[in-house]
């Protein structure tokens, strides 16, 4: 930037074209930020700083309930609330939970099924992975539906499969078992498409490695867990960032199910929360301030899964 | 055409180096093994979607009573379909093209804004270049839920909720296109060609549609797919932006059949054949277009996730 601007003026000799030319050039970047950065101040920054500024407010209705209600400055009190909400720590607690089970589960699976597709044991590698990726193409909402049948016994084959071996079929909409029927679908729905991300980064692995750990003598197992799985980290860390915010914002599956299954409460997930306080409780600034402390969990989970998986690999 | 041919025969060499490094392929124990845990979790990604298939051609009470895995005896595809169609004066048809005008638009623009963006990141030095870069890093973390909340209380007060633009808008910023765009143009878009056009009396931004675009292209396919794939399958945003079933796109109108049926009660349920005839067709165009353009998809993640 200072070696443009400073030739600018002390070159009188230049001609007028050239310092046009100049000029536009350091104009240049802010034209092409200009529209994005419009729209991104207007549809990113601009909603987090009026969430938060909504969060510090709360509506109160007299005792009758009747009439309009007023609105007041609350100060913090609404994270107050937050903080001591039963409802908000149990339903992070359960995504928590589904977490810590749902994302390495289905991470592993990726990497095993990339690993296992950039090997040299595998046939029909393009079919595998158009399978694989199938899932990926259809929209959450849609997937979410469609494990519903299976889910339900009325349609379900699998639990008609069981009734037809005579033997007790299992319920996936219980109290104990629904939170794994939403994890299965997630699981089904990412997988081929971190599968892909991961499988991507083993084909950029140059092959002179390859070569050289073979005239070494590694098997395949070695190669893989020394070489590949290191130099695909950087995959792996994007992959499970974007699965921790993705599970923290679990929405869709459990609406979803929540028609069809009574141990969905309204308040199973965080976001499913937020949604019913602001649209069927109407207390837009409870769930602004729940908005905020959400993103702030979401936050600090991906900032330290990105400071621990770069202290160890030594970024 | 050159792109395509120049990008084809990479993976393809590389999959045969691999082959031709390793032993001639016979079926041992390990070859065996892997074939095996590949084919089941080929059937576990692709039992699901052959339900949908064998369920779109049953009737409403072939839905109920024959086994989901396999085809009833009569084939009702088409009077579905033709049913799906025509539902509530054809608004299905409607909720189709509202997903396409959304995803297409929204997708296509917000490529060419992140390609703009990510372009003049990667090629210019300018004051708060860095800041700014982080900040849209940083965005890409905050989840988008949590966003829509606020988005809805600000589109309420200018009223724009229940219009399009309400969905359109906050589609068109893509800040992971940024970032792709980012990494995409500072290794492939050469600083000495940006100097022959300058020399040449191009202006920067003719120098962009002329040079930066084309060299592009393969990140920009990455972007637009990902942005497409995106808006299709959004949910959250259009579901609380929308009360009017006219704009709705097919997400939101799906799950509003789903409700109705699951509301109406076991004797009445009347529309689950439509709600997985329409999810079925729902999602042909997007599985169509993700297979044809994999190639193209996965070089650009390539670069994505092994740089970032």
């Amino acid at each position: 930037m200072a070696q443009k601007a400073i030739p600018l003026e002390k070159l009188p000799s230049q001609t007028q074209r050239t310092s046009r030319t100049l000029r536009s050039e350091a104009l240049a970047p802010y034209l092409f930020l200009l529209p994005f950065v419009a729209l991104f101040t207007l549809f990113f920054i601009v909603p987090i700083i009026y969430a938060l500024y909504q969060s510090l407010f709360r509506s109160e209705r007299n005792g009758l309930g009747l009439g309009a209600a007023t609105v007041s400055f609350n100060g913090l009190g609404n994270y107050l609330d937050v903080l001591r909400d039963p409802n908000f720590y149990s339903s992070v607690g359960r995504v928590l939970l589904y977490g810590i089970v749902q994302v390495p589960v289905m991470l592993i699976l990726s990497l095993v099924l990339a690993l296992l597709l950039d090997s040299a044991l595998v046939r029909f590698k393009a079919f595998f992975r158009v399978a694989f990726f199938v899932p990926f193409a259809i929209p959450g909402i849609i997937a979410a539906l469609l494990w519903a049948f299976f889910y339900q016994p009325v349609f379900s084959p699998i639990v008609k499969g069981f009734q037809a071996l005579g033997l007790p079929a299992p319920d996936f909409l219980g109290p104990g078992t629904v939170l794994w029927s939403i994890a299965n679908i997630a699981t089904w729905t990412y997988a081929g498409y971190n599968m892909l991300i991961i499988f991507a980064a083993l084909q950029a692995i140059p092959s002179e490695i390859y070569e050289s750990a073979r005239v070494d003598g590694c098997s395949g197992w070695r190669v893989a867990w020394s070489i590949k799985i290191p130099l695909v980290a950087p995959a792996l860390i994007l992959t499970c960032i974007f699965s921790i915010v993705g599970t923290l914002q679990l929405f869709a599956e459990p609406q979803v199910l929540s028609a069809i299954s009574n141990n969905v409460s309204t308040s199973y997930t965080p976001v499913l929360y937020a949604y019913t306080t602001a649209f069927s409780n109407n207390n837009y600034y409870y769930a602004a301030a729940l908005s905020v402390v959400l993103a702030v969990i979401t936050c600090i989970f991906s900032f330290s899964v990105l400071r621990v998986t770069q202290r160890q690999a030594g970024v | 055409m050159r792109q395509q041919t120049a990008s084809v025969p990479m993976p393809t060499a590389r999959e045969l180096a691999i082959t031709r490094q390793a032993r001639p392929p016979r079926f041992d124990l390990s070859t065996m093994g892997a074939m095996t845990f590949l084919l089941i979790f080929t059937l576990y990604f692709l039992i699901p979607f052959f339900w949908l298939v064998v369920s779109a051609t049953k009737s409403q009470s072939d839905l109920f009573g024959t086994f989901g895995l396999w085809f009833a005896p009569n084939f009702n595809l088409f009077s579905n379909l033709a049913q799906v169609f025509t539902y509530n004066n054809g608004i299905f048809g409607r909720w189709l093209l509202n997903t396409l005008l959304y995803a297409g638009v929204g997708s296509v623009v917000g490529t060419f804004l992140a390609a703009m963006a990510g372009y003049a990141l990667a090629k210019y030095v300018f004051r708060g270049r860095n800041l700014l870069f982080s900040v849209i890093l940083g965005s890409i973390l905050v989840p988008a839920t949590t966003l829509a909340l606020p988005l809805y209380l600000m589109m309420s007060k200018v009223g724009l909720t229940n219009t399009i633009w309400a969905v359109l808008l906050p589609s068109l910023v893509n800040p992971f296109g940024v970032y792709l765009a980012r990494i995409y143009a500072a290794s492939s878009v050469p600083d000495e060609l940006l100097e022959a056009g300058r020399i040449d009396g191009a202006g920067e931004f003719r120098i962009f549609t002329t040079i930066t675009l084309r060299l592009l292209t393969p990140a920009l396919v990455t972007i637009l797919l990902f942005g497409f794939v995106g808006i299709w399958t959004n949910f959250f945003l259009p579901l609380i932006m929308f009360s009017d079933p006219a704009l709705f796109p097919i997400t939101v109108g799906l799950q509003s059949w789903n409700v109705t049926a699951s509301n109406a009660g076991a004797n009445t349920q009347t529309i689950y054949n439509l709600i997985v005839t329409g999810a079925l067709v729902s999602s042909i165009p997007l599985l169509i277009g993700c297979i044809i353009l994999q190639r193209f998809w996965r070089g650009g993640l390539g670069a994505g996730s092994v740089k970032g």
